[in-house]
């Protein structure tokens, strides 16, 4: 015998009296789970206020944390793919990049913009994950190509944040040689001895790490970012082993050498800032 | 000789006249005949398989086991006047990349390639032509050393890609391979790179930035090898003579879409048939190139060797 007796049956309320909780009210750290509001997840630039966890954000995000007043100059931002090889998978390349670009808003897998760093001029190109796994093919290339271009002649210092997979197969050869003409422009802007600094996100991986990643006068990278030439799976594969632990996190790149420091989001504009001041001074 | 799928006819072939010989040997039967119209037959399906290859058929006699090497080219084309030189000068030397000084008639140069083995126990000891970031390493001290004593370079491409091993990754192969990039657009000698098998992707460009990039016939140069692309695009293995095809990855291919300066032709059959004939075809490629290219200041090859690059891609502006 129960205390409580269910008088009417079923579902009463009217659809239009339901009180919905807002969606992404919440953000739930993948890493350890601690449970914050989005607003202040937001405030503390996408990391988790419990164990720093960096969530993958995009390079608008890179742009409103670095640039002052969150105003810049984005440029060449209407160049997209031409689909060279009109290259077919299980889909169509052409359909492909439509389909992407209309899910993500995005023409490609990088931005470039200029603005200022508490008063400083800089130039950012910025990759995004979000449009095939921020991989390269030739609007990266030529759109890091032009941002370098701009540097040379505004001798402006240029930024270069990676989050990428590698090179875009869909683009085969031509993707390659973007690895080839974004290194060849680096020589050039390193001949006007204008500062390159290399942040390198996570992941950053295969063609990206094999060319204008791995070259800044300084490489930085976020905690924990996977950082590699080849993936963990490949490398797992090859020596038939486990990895050990942390292999090719930014702190293992950093302790084998080839990062010159690993710096949270939350410091990232004043640590950037300082560097170009000393630079620039 | 290793005969591939494709190539079975010719085989066929050549066990009849094989056999033809030895019924006359026997007999003293006079097979002249014969032979003369098996060998009429042998040269019409050779030149109507090798003149319809299919881009796979193609990867597979750049990877047909008696294909010559780097050091054969190079020995070859110096007629043994070459002088080996090891090490990166910090960890040490490795095996899949090889180079030095060698003479082709009175003209000294600079080699540096992959190399891989021939038979089991030297394909382990070259590690299959994959090299670590020592290898470009090493590379590119050479290159700087043929800068410095003012000798042109001559890079052999030939790998499966660059090694994705545990220390590879520990050791920076990333940063050796974007450096080289980087460094090879600088330099002030004339930089010829010829692709004599695979070029497979970082691995591959790692030694190929050039004022001329050349391919032979034969061969493959993309961003992955058709069977990897297939297993990450079709989620299989089975779809690699398509991914062949779509990656436009032949010689013909890719000098029809500008990313390389030329194509060296091979003897029919391939660069093994009659490896002195192709021996002699890159020697005399080398050195028109050489030629040509001193002709110009080094600031020009600079220049049109960083244009060239900056001019591949195909973008739409709106």
């Amino acid at each position: 015998m129960s205390w409580f007796k269910r008088i009417k049956e079923g579902i009463t309320t009217s659809t239009n009296e339901k009180k919905e909780t807002p969606e992404g009210l919440w953000y739930k750290c993948p890493s350890c789970k601690h449970i914050s509001t989005t607003q202040d997840h937001a405030a503390n630039l996408f990391v988790c206020t419990s164990c720093g966890y960096h969530e993958k954000i995009a390079s608008l995000d890179y742009f409103e944390i670095i640039f002052d007043n969150n105003e810049y100059t984005e440029i060449n931002e209407n160049i997209t793919s031409g689909d060279p090889l009109v290259f077919v998978d299980t889909k169509k390349y052409s359909d492909r990049l439509v389909d992407t670009q209309k899910k993500s808003g995005l023409k490609d897998a990088i931005r470039t913009a200029h603005g200022t760093i508490d008063g400083q001029k800089l130039m950012i190109a910025c990759m995004d994950f979000g449009f095939i796994g921020g991989s390269m093919g030739s609007v990266v290339g030529e759109k890091i190509s032009r941002a370098i271009d701009y540097s040379i002649e505004t001798r402006t210092p240029l930024l270069i944040i990676s989050k990428s997979g590698g090179a875009r197969m869909m683009e085969a050869s031509y993707s390659l040689m973007q690895m080839a003409k974004t290194s060849v422009k680096l020589a050039l802007l390193s001949k006007a001895k204008i500062p390159y600094i290399s942040l390198l996100t996570d992941p950053t991986t295969g063609g990206v790490t094999a060319s204008f990643a791995m070259l800044g006068d300084f490489n930085i990278s976020e905690p924990e970012s996977l950082i590699a030439f080849a993936g963990p799976r490949v490398v797992k594969e090859t020596i038939g082993k486990d990895l050990p632990k942390g292999f090719q996190t930014a702190e293992f790149v950093l302790e084998h050498g080839f990062l010159d420091f690993i710096v949270a989001r939350t410091e990232l504009k004043s640590k950037l800032s300082s560097l170009l001041k000393m630079l620039a001074n | 000789m290793t005969f591939l799928d494709f190539e079975k006819p010719i085989s066929e072939i050549l066990d009849q006249i094989e056999k033809v010989k030895q019924v006359a040997e026997k007999g003293k039967v006079d097979v002249s005949k014969t032979i003369i119209d098996l060998e009429n037959k042998l040269k019409e399906k050779r030149t109507e398989i090798y003149e319809n290859l299919t881009a796979w058929q193609r990867v597979q006699l750049s990877r047909h086991p008696e294909r010559p090497y780097t050091l054969d080219y190079i020995k070859a084309i110096t007629n043994n006047n070459f002088i080996e030189l090891h090490g990166d000068r910090s960890v040490k030397d490795d095996k899949a990349m090889v180079g030095g000084f060698g003479e082709i008639d009175d003209q000294t140069v600079m080699f540096i390639g992959q190399q891989k083995g021939n038979n089991t126990k030297m394909r382990q000891f070259r590690n299959f032509g994959m090299p670590n970031p020592e290898g470009y390493r090493k590379a590119l001290r050479l290159m700087r050393l043929a800068e410095k004593f003012n000798k042109p370079i001559v890079t052999f491409i030939d790998t499966p890609g660059a090694y994705p091993g545990l220390e590879a990754e520990e050791r920076g192969q990333g940063e050796a391979i974007a450096r080289n990039l980087l460094e090879m657009s600088q330099l002030t000698v004339p930089v010829i790179c010829i692709i004599i098998g695979e070029g497979a992707s970082g691995g591959a460009l790692g030694i190929g930035v050039g004022d001329k990039v050349l391919m032979l016939e034969n061969t493959w140069y993309s961003v992955i090898s058709p069977e990897s692309c297939s297993s990450i695009l079709w989620r299989s293995w089975d779809f690699k003579e398509k991914a062949a095809e779509a990656l436009k990855l032949t010689a013909n291919d890719m000098l029809k879409n500008s990313l390389i300066d030329g194509i060296i032709k091979e003897p029919l059959g391939g660069a093994h048939t009659f490896p002195d004939e192709m021996y002699k075809t890159v020697k005399e490629e080398v050195l028109k190139n050489i030629k040509s290219l001193s002709k110009q200041s080094a600031e020009k090859r600079i220049e049109n060797r960083i244009e060239k690059f900056c001019a591949m891609g195909v973008i739409v502006e709106s």
